[in-house]
């Protein structure tokens, strides 16, 4: 099968997962987070349990940690895509070979 | 698969992270090593590990009707080695305890040793064990082990600290399991597609790195990775 239709089928049955997982997740619940709900099961069942510590910072609301939240993802997405565009510019204008490496013929191994 | 701060009580909480510590250091290590003998590995390195920082701020709705987060580790600790995603991977964890307040420095030890040190271990131990397989189905579940692995030992270390009075252990295990890995199963299988698909680019366009790290050496292939696959 070609690169292309494998890549493409790859993203489709990502989507499918993901559709499927929302479909069934809907009738289940609210989509909270995993982290709070085990929260929750641990004062259930250890009602006694008191945290000794505090975070030492909370975020001011929902909007300001969704917000830092988006600023995780779009500086991690900003770095590898800066690398994979320099990656694959580089192939482009050099091949398969590096600066200072020599050039890989095709099969040589 | 954060344990959210004072979640775990102290005397865990301090040995998860004296059992954690050693493979940070390590890891921190294996990175100068790394940077030293193949400085072109940089950027690879650099992009791994903004792959994990993406990755683990995405919280996905799952089939149980909670969401949940990828972590992003498995694919590196295929390319680095597991011990360079233990020092990534703590960054991570850092910066959500910090800014964001999810995990906590408290329970930072039980963290990284779930998610950056499990996780990349079990990742790699599979795609290592899957080496006669097709290369795409070794990274598969390479990377989706790593991603389950994290969770289930998030429910191992809550399940050890809050034993369920009368199932003990594995009755508490057992409800965490529910939990977290119930709710991770169709992450991680997006997480494995997603990874394999980072990795084919990755082998098309960043050949030589991968070639002088001795990537894919393991699995008899031609080393000659993006000349062969483009």
């Amino acid at each position: 099968m070609p690169k292309k239709t494998v890549n493409l089928l790859l993203v489709l049955a990502t989507i499918a997962v993901f559709i499927v997982a929302l479909v069934i997740g809907v009738q289940k619940g609210e989509f909270g987070g995993t982290d709070s709900a085990a929260t929750e099961q641990i004062q259930a069942s250890d009602p006694g349990y008191k945290p000794w510590f505090e975070p030492l910072w909370n975020q001011p609301g929902g909007e300001v940690e969704s917000g830092l939240f988006a600023l995780q993802a779009a500086l991690g997405a900003g770095i590898l895509g800066f690398a994979l565009g320099v990656f694959r510019e580089r192939r482009k204008h050099l091949g398969d070979s590096a600066p200072g490496e020599k050039p890989v013929a095709p099969g040589n191994s | 698969m954060h344990i959210a701060e004072g979640f775990l009580p102290p005397v865990h909480a301090a040995a998860w992270t004296v059992a954690a510590a050693p493979f940070v250091v390590h890891g921190i290590r294996e990175i100068k090593r790394t940077v030293t003998e193949h400085p072109e590995s940089r950027l690879l390195l650099g992009a791994v590990g903004a792959y994990s920082f993406v990755l683990s701020a995405i919280k996905l709705p799952s089939v149980t009707g909670s969401s949940s987060h990828p972590t992003g580790t498995g694919e590196g600790s295929i390319i680095f080695r597991p011990p360079v995603m233990a020092a990534l991977g703590s960054v991570v964890l850092l910066f959500q305890a910090l800014l964001l307040a999810h995990g906590g420095l408290t329970t930072l030890g039980a963290n990284v040793m779930s998610m950056a040190v499990v996780g990349p271990w079990a990742g790699y131990g599979v795609y290592r064990l899957l080496r006669r397989a097709p290369w795409s189905v070794a990274v598969f579940f390479g990377v989706a082990v790593s991603d389950l692995a994290t969770y289930v030992t998030t429910a191992t270390q809550l399940g050890l600290a809050f034993p369920d009075p009368a199932s003990g252990f594995f009755g508490a295990w057992a409800r965490f399991l529910g939990l977290f890995a119930v709710t991770q199963v169709p992450l991680a299988v997006v997480e494995g597609l997603v990874g394999v698909l980072l990795m084919n680019a990755l082998r098309t366009w960043a050949g030589p790195e991968l070639r002088r790290l001795g990537f894919g050496r393991d699995r008899n292939e031609d080393p000659s990775l993006g000349a062969k696959h483009a």
